[in-house]
């Protein structure tokens, strides 16, 4: 399959810090690839080397195959995390704006429709609700048919319902064939949308693959789970994995029904006891010693 | 190119319109100076001001010969101490006391006293005396005709500098430059869509004030409407160069601000605005030339009180085109998108 983008030992340093620490990844054509990590990991400052507007220390940027240049900047699509637009402007004239600053334009109508702003275009930018101003950034961000989409934390701040109408729409994006670049803290948003993830933490990839196989490579079984008020002594004793986090146990085994026998004498109400998945909120927490929201 | 720059152009023009507020301003400062100025020098001033020492509110031309000069305003005091202190400030320009013996008091440092006092011995006052007549030709330039150029070039400076300047720190402090710079569009069309629409606006609201004043004032214009305008259109885009070029990578409003200011208030003291330079020192002079205002003024007052052709103001217009070119070109080379 094509490689749509190539990140090659990306190093950014500003006085006193190394923000972005040599990463290198590479993401497919055609699917939507997931930079995860706390605040502070990197990861915006490594989308923003790679959508040129932040110079790197080191490292290079390929565009199917060629340094990102002129042809990148012509066909990638990008949503910033944080974007003023101007005010007294209308959401038409915010789409017909940037729509004219380049030579591929897609059909007004077309990302009007799906971005859902018809009713929208002759109001003030200053006068739209969080999910209607993501969905013009995301629209300002399909102007130009970008064959490449940067997606930077585009549900920050939104309520559940416009977040999952928000993901909607990057999954009917990426049904056209565009290739997405999507970073978040929301472990849920990776888990739906993206078909590769990348973990990063204090500027590095601590973790990359796609997020069942990373599951399945960490983790062999499932988690129990029961709040530290429920348990009657210290637990000693126990075979299995066990974490403790926010006042909640886990442990981590592959065989459910001999773990529950072993704990039962050590709880004090069962109904407080819960059998899940692991997630790659558990993942995170395991590679990098902290929780993702951190 | 062309397509981008227009469509940064027209946003620009639109987000500007339609900030009422900020269009409020722009046309009240100048309209409001406008008045002001023809309060101060508008209407029938007299020429001379003279004060006469009586008791009597009322002043009887026939009383005196003196009384019936014409262009003189006679304005009676009662305190004597008063009306000394004016003619010593030269806001009266003679003071007489026109009883049985007749006096008068004049500030020696008074040009228009000197004359209000020959007025005064040719009316048959004493001490008579023989007085040798010189004779003055050419047109008198009001205080207003001078100045108008200054308050022009004033709110222009003011409109470019802080209207390109501060716009532009802000749209890069807020994000939306470095929008920008992921698209197509090259620091070069961003700046000249931004000289575009700031010289456009400013263009309009300077021709609204001058046509103002000059239907209110009749100031004087002695020269060509078209090499005015070419005066405006080159010296406003100097102006706006001035106000890229401190903004090109300045990130803090409050530093625009600051080094806005640095650069306005030397220009508005130093370019000729109120008062002449004639009279200041030679480096001041000298310092003088480096502000694109200096030149703005003296081209438009060349044209407008001396009826200067192009060809006369051509070294002025050349050493504005030079700064804007300078500046631009710098401005464009270290010119910054993003905050970080």
């Amino acid at each position: 399959m094509t490689t749509a983008l190539e990140a090659r030992n990306l190093v950014k340093e500003y006085p006193g810090v190394l923000a972005v620490d040599g990463v290198s990844f590479s993401v497919r054509e055609g699917i939507c690839f997931g930079l995860l990590g706390p605040n502070g990991a990197g990861k915006t400052t490594t989308v923003e080397i790679i959508e040129g507007v932040t110079p790197a220390t080191s490292g290079e940027v390929y565009y199917y195959g060629e340094i990102a240049g002129r042809r990148f900047r012509e066909e990638a699509g990008i949503q910033f995390q944080n974007t003023a637009l101007q005010d007294h402007i209308t959401v038409r004239e915010t789409i017909e704006m940037f729509r004219t600053l380049y030579a591929r334009q897609a059909n007004f109508d077309d990302i009007v429709e799906q971005c859902s702003l018809s009713d929208l275009l002759d109001r003030d930018n200053r006068k739209l609700s969080g999910g209607q101003r993501q969905r013009l950034l995301l629209a300002v961000a399909l102007v130009n048919r970008p064959r490449l989409i940067f997606l930077d934390e585009p549900t920050t701040g939104l309520d559940p319902q416009a977040r999952r109408n928000f993901w909607d729409l990057v999954q009917s994006i990426r049904a056209q064939g565009s290739t997405i670049v999507l970073t978040t803290h929301y472990m849920d948003e990776a888990e739906v949308l993206c078909d590769e993830i990348a973990i990063m933490d204090s500027g590095k990839i601590v973790s990359q693959g796609s997020p069942e196989d990373l599951l399945r490579q960490q983790y062999d079984g499932l988690i129990i789970q029961l709040p530290l008020s429920a348990l009657t002594d210290d637990l000693s004793g126990i075979q299995h994995t066990v974490h403790e986090n926010l006042g909640i146990i886990e442990v981590v085994t592959t065989d459910v029904s001999a773990s529950l026998q072993q704990l039962t004498p050590h709880v004090s109400n069962l109904n407080q006891i819960k059998i899940r998945q692991p997630n790659l909120e558990d993942l995170f927490l395991d590679l990098t010693g902290h929780t993702l929201r951190a | 190119m062309l397509q981008r720059i227009y469509a940064i152009f027209m946003s620009r023009n639109r987000e500007f319109v339609r900030d009422r507020s900020t269009l409020a301003w722009n046309l009240m400062l100048p309209v409001v100076l406008m008045f002001g100025l023809s309060f101060a020098f508008g209407g029938d001033r007299d020429a001379y001001t003279v004060g006469v020492l009586q008791q009597a509110d009322e002043i009887n031309p026939d009383s005196h010969p003196f009384l019936q000069t014409r262009y003189i305003r006679f304005v009676a005091y009662a305190d004597q101490d008063l009306a000394l202190q004016k003619v010593a400030r030269h806001q009266l320009d003679l003071l007489v006391e026109l009883g049985e013996t007749p006096r008068y008091w004049i500030n020696p440092e008074s040009p228009k006293g000197y004359f209000a006092e020959i007025a005064l011995m040719q009316s048959g006052a004493p001490p008579h005396s023989v007085l040798d007549k010189q004779q003055v030709s050419g047109s008198e330039v009001r205080y207003a005709d001078w100045v108008l150029p200054g308050i022009l070039g004033m709110n222009m400076m003011f409109s470019c500098l802080f209207g390109v300047g501060y716009v532009i720190v802000r749209y890069r402090k807020n994000g939306f430059l470095k929008r920008l710079s992921a698209t197509p569009l090259s620091s070069f069309e961003f700046i000249v869509a931004q000289v575009a629409s700031r010289l456009v606006l400013i263009l309009l609201v300077t021709t609204f004030i001058y046509a103002g004043t000059h239907l209110i004032l009749d100031t004087t214009m002695e020269g060509n409407y078209f090499t005015l305008f070419l005066v405006a259109v080159v010296g406003a885009v100097s102006l706006v160069s001035v106000g890229l070029l401190i903004s090109a990578r300045v990130t803090s409003e409050e530093l625009a601000g600051g080094l806005l200011n640095l650069v306005n208030w030397p220009m508005m003291l130093l370019s000729g605005v109120w008062f002449s330079l004639e009279g200041a020192g030679p480096l001041v002079q000298q310092a003088a030339k480096l502000f694109p205002l200096t030149h703005v003024l003296d081209a438009a007052r060349a044209v407008m009180l001396d009826g200067a052709t192009l060809a006369e103001i051509a070294p002025s217009l050349l050493s504005l085109v030079l700064i804007s070119a300078v500046f631009l070109t710098v401005g464009a080379r270290i010119f910054r998108w993003s905050a970080d």
